[in-house]
């Protein structure tokens, strides 16, 4: 029989059919068993590593930034806040066509240039998977509403609420809260990725800097199931961060508002101490900027221009500017002449107008030309006679000048609670060798027992000798903080000045600077006569430029810059001092004007303690609770 | 015609006992129940893979009501009538597909869908059945097994379709078109050693198939396949969710509606082409063992309906549509599971699709004329 040969025979034909159907049925349930054998692989002997894998999936750990901690003034104003904010962000996993996506957004919101440009910077950069790139913050109701009702026809765009540092007070507190602002490459180098993830901010100077680490708090996390486009279903998990801590600080936004409203468009530094803690009640440079500006990120432009100004708003002058003290150190050395025994509170010097080292033929001139006659320690800080200090630091020496000067804190840090200060300079004769490399002359100690010469001081260490002359040597801490988490009272623990001090001695350079106020001969008699309580104060005038000798001084000739800086330091009330100010305005030319705002700012700060002593008593009158939040509700529903 | 059909005097005479009500409706019940359990387990997890909504689970009910009319209607065709004309739904088919190629639709870069305003359906469909049953019909008009010009003739039968669909294109349709035409020239007692010479020539094909018939979207499933995890978020997506859905389903799987695969959008098609992922992680492996236990009770019965048929024709086709139907679950569940290439075939009964279940359904009928055929066909 041939293969080809077709079978006629019906049965066979269907025995044939019936064997290959067999056949069929022996293949699929061989298959079958097969698919069985698959099934049963993957989902029993692999199943744990397909489980692992789908959880993978879809379950995410996120981080939850913490809340930062806000910042209060002494009493319970907020001077640092979180605010709601509405960012505009594109997912680029989610965009379609991203150059037309910012195409109609430009259209229905109106980008600018500036924006484009910063998405464009981070555009290609690496961040996590749909995690978004900012595009605009801070939207508005309109632009969220528009936003809402286009979403549908913009895939890719992402409305987020995040909370965003806000400054209410701006630019007066610019300086010393500082600001936080985006982390920049930097910082995120050094800083401890685990405490900051999810969080974007970081302080960037002043006390945000400074109190970072406990203004920060805690991370939290929060495992959430997500779909495959990165949506999250729902939170499976959660380990809730810990807010930052609330920190309380010294200062008073009241005095502050009122230093920097007097001192708006000049160039200018304000530091007013707490006599009893060291805390610092007021603290202005200006002219200042926004810190606002900061926390998203400012642009170049705007930067530079702050960055280029002449006036310098970026500088602190408060903790970096170093100016020379001038006058203002007379108490300072006159207290040191007197300990040492160098003069006694009677002793007098006959003032011509100058003062000449033996054989030699320069002429350190007096202020005043025609001299100050005979004076003795009230009156040459009174009127601020140079050819006295002239005559006693020479008999003193460089030594006990700078020992003194250093004992009340110049030339070295004041150790606040601030990111960085400048120390100044107290010369001596080891300063000099060390850092000009050469010897000390007499002369350079005629320039130093009037302030000038070498010595350099800041604002905030003026302030603090000051401070350090109303507790009569107590040393103090400058100190921002008053208080974390809760509003507790801080006491520094004060130690009196090792010197030879007697209470005449202070007697004598008090009455001196008593006398600056409220003598008719006082430096700043025009200031203090009217006062209702009495100061201790201290003007001083720092030169510019140097004036040649026996040159004419003549201030319509130089220019506006070239001025002599007006300074002023000075405490208050004599009796039980309760405050210490030390100012420099900067080209001011007349120390009166330095000290007329340092007096307005004693008025102020007069004026409320007297009034929150007022508020207290009536509060007790009537009962109420001293509980220190309701009181803090209580102020903030007045204001 | 006359003279095509051979007349032969019966060897067994049957049609003595009382037909039942069940084959005078032309009903297989057992296929009947099989039918509708595979097709409500499907909708019920049709309901979990469309996103908790019933809107897929509503119209793929609705669908095998159609479907179950289109059944009835077909299985009261008697298989005489079938086997003399079927080769104009043949013709038709083809028309249908040429006509495809100028004014189908476009989807995902394949025209497979004409549209007729109230519907819309693939031709190839069509073709699924059409085929096998006409190719059973022109060799039950001949002797078995078949002489070599009858192959001839037949594979030309089978590639007209096959190069229509492929043209589409639409590898995995053309595929199991193929297998419903060939299953036919199998059973009908090819020759092994044309298999053989068959096998042989498809090594050498398929070099040549690869480089110059497949598209490159195809080369990349097949590439896929064999490596999934070289492009964990290309090509190798779907094959790697997929794996990952069915093997965390476990024994008994995470729940009805508790995929999370599925639910959250890792599984594509999770109501189409992988829906017996979605199964697979929702019921476990027992689940995936009773469907299969179920297909396998619906292919056995397939199997004795086309072998206590009364006919040539009624042995090929019933065999053939069966065996096609098995190769669909297990092209299917090969995919899926990773091994085999992703070519596109629906999970019959249980993958959501309108075409595709009233054309099983028509298959159905015509089996179930073929289980209640009492009357003998000539060229038995």
């Amino acid at each position: 029989m041939t293969d080809f040969q077709p079978l006629n025979d019906p049965k066979a034909e269907r025995k044939l059919q019936q064997q290959r159907i067999l056949i069929a049925l022996g293949l699929a349930f061989f298959l079958t068993i097969c698919l069985a054998v698959r099934y049963y692989y993957l989902q029993i002997e692999q199943h744990e590593l397909y489980a692992t894998l789908s959880d993978e999936n879809r379950v995410h750990v996120r981080p939850v930034p913490p809340t930062r901690g806000l910042i209060y003034d002494r009493n319970g104003v907020i001077l640092a806040e979180n605010r709601p904010s509405y960012t505009l962000s594109i997912v680029r996993e989610r965009a379609e066509d991203i150059d037309q996506l910012l195409l109609d957004l430009t259209e229905l919101i109106g980008l600018d240039e500036q924006e484009i440009e910063q998405f464009e910077e981070q555009r290609d950069q690496y961040r996590r998977p749909y995690d978004g790139i900012p595009l605009r913050f801070q939207l508005v109701q309109e632009e969220v509403a528009k936003l809402a009702v286009n979403e549908f026809r913009l895939p890719g765009i992402e409305i987020e609420v995040e909370l965003l540092r806000h400054y209410p007070l701006g630019e007066i507190y610019a300086h010393t809260l500082g600001y936080v602002g985006r982390i920049n490459e930097s910082e995120q180098a050094r800083l401890d990725r685990d405490l900051y993830e999810g969080t974007r901010v970081i302080g960037k100077i002043g006390v945000e800097k400074q109190y970072e680490d406990s203004l920060l708090g805690l991370v939290g996390y929060e495992h959430v199931e997500t779909d495959a486009r990165g949506n999250v279903m729902r939170v499976l998990e959660r380990e809730d961060p810990v807010p930052g801590q609330n920190i309380w600080l010294h200062l008073d936004s009241r005095l502050q508002k009122k230093v920097y409203e007097i001192l708006e468009g000049s160039r200018a530094s304000i530091v007013a101490i707490e006599v009893e803690t060291g805390g610092v009640l007021a603290m202005a440079s200006l002219p200042s900027f926004d810190p606002n500006l900061f926390v998203t990120g400012i642009s170049s432009r705007e930067y530079n221009a702050l960055l280029n100004d002449f006036d310098r708003p970026l500088y602190d002058r408060s903790i970096y500017g170093q100016y020379p003290p001038g006058s203002t150190l007379k108490p300072v050395y006159g207290l040191a002449g007197l300990a040492e025994g160098v003069v006694t509170p009677d002793y007098t010097v006959s003032d011509y107008g100058y003062f000449q080292l033996p054989n030699e033929e320069r002429r350190f001139r007096d202020w005043k030309r025609v001299g100050h006659g005979e004076i003795d320690m009230r009156q040459a800080i009174e009127q601020s006679c140079d050819v006295y200090f002239y005559e006693m630091g020479y008999h003193a020496g460089i030594e006990i000048l700078s020992q003194y000067g250093e004992m009340f804190g110049l030339g070295q840090s004041t150790e606040i609670d601030l990111p960085a200060e400048s120390t100044g300079v107290m010369p001596s004769r080891d300063w000099k060798r060390d850092y000009r490399g050469i010897a000390w002359y007499p002369g350079d100690t005629i320039n130093v027992s009037i302030g000038q010469g070498f010595t350099l001081t800041t604002p905030l260490q003026l302030a603090k000798m000051t401070a350090m002359l109303a507790r009569r040597g107590g040393n103090i801490k400058p100190s921002i903080l008053r208080a974390m988490d809760a509003p507790e009272f801080l006491f520094e623990n004060p130690f009196v000045l090792k010197a030879n001090t007697e209470s005449a001695h202070w007697e004598a350079i008090f009455a001196g600077m008593e006398s600056v106020m409220h003598s008719n001969r006082g430096t700043a008699y025009i200031v203090g006569s009217d006062s209702e309580y009495r100061i201790a104060g201290k003007t001083g005038t720092a030169q510019v430029v140097g004036i040649e000798q026996g040159a004419e001084y003549d201030s319509e000739q130089l220019k506006e810059r070239q001025r002599d800086h007006a300074l002023f330091v000075g405490f208050a009330p004599i009796e039980n001092p309760g405050i210490a100010v030390a100012i420099i305005l900067e080209n001011g030319e007349q120390s009166t004007k330095a000290a007329a705002i340092a007096k307005a700012l004693m008025d102020e700060w007069y004026r409320l303690e007297r009034q929150d002593l007022a508020d207290i008593s009536e509060n007790l009158s009537e009962g109420v609770s001293e509980d220190f939040d309701e009181s803090l509700d209580e102020e903030k529903s007045e204001s | 015609m006359e003279d095509f059909l051979r007349r032969l005097p019966d060897g067994e005479v049957k049609g003595v006992n009382k037909p039942s009500i069940w084959q005078r409706i032309h009903i297989d019940p057992l296929l009947l129940v099989l039918i509708y359990l595979i097709v409500g387990g499907g909708i019920f997890v049709l309901t979990s893979a469309g996103d908790s909504s019933l809107f897929y689970a509503k119209r793929q009910a609705v669908f095998a009501c159609i479907g179950t009319l289109a059944m009835i209607s077909v299985a009261q065709i008697s298989p005489s009538f079938m086997r003399r004309w079927v080769w104009l739904v043949y013709l038709f088919g083809v028309l249908l597909l040429v006509g495809v190629l100028f004014f189908g639709d476009d989807a995902k870069g394949a025209q497979r869908w004409i549209d007729l305003g109230f519907i819309s359906f693939q031709p190839s469909e069509v073709m699924k059945l059409a085929l096998p049953t006409a190719v059973a019909a022109y060799l039950s008009y001949h002797s078995l097994p078949p002489t070599f010009l009858r192959i001839i003739i037949t594979l030309g039968m089978v590639l007209l379709p096959v190069v229509l669909v492929l043209r589409q294109p639409d590898l995995g349709t053309a595929l199991l078109v193929a297998v419903s035409g060939l299953v036919v020239l199998f059973l009908a007692g090819l020759r092994w050693r044309y298999m053989a010479i068959a096998g042989v020539a498809a090594m050498i094909a398929v070099p040549i198939m690869w480089i110059f018939v497949m598209q490159n979207y195809q080369r990349q499933r097949v590439l896929t396949m064999f490596n999934p995890e070289a492009d964990k978020l290309g090509a190798g997506w779907n094959i790697i969710q997929s794996k990952t859905a069915i093997g965390s389903g476990g024994w008994s799987g995470k729940g009805w509606l508790s995929g999370t695969q599925s639910h959250l959008d890792f599984l594509p098609e999770g109501h189409t082409d992988f829906i017996i992922a979605v199964l697979a992680e929702e019921f476990g492996l027992q689940g995936v063992l009773l469907l299969l236990l179920l297909y396998a009770l619906f292919i056995g019965r397939g199997f004795w309906i086309s072998i206590t048929a009364k006919s040539h024709f009624g042995r090929m086709l019933a065999g053939a549509i069966t065996f096609t139907l098995f190769i669909y679950v297990f092209v299917n569940m090969g995919m899926v599971s990773g091994i085999l290439p992703v070519v596109g075939v629906p999970l019959p009964l249980v993958s959501y699709g309108g075409t595709s279940l009233l054309s099983l359904f028509m298959s159905f009928g015509v089996l179930m004329a073929i289980s209640t055929e009492t009357q003998k066909l000539a060229d038995d």
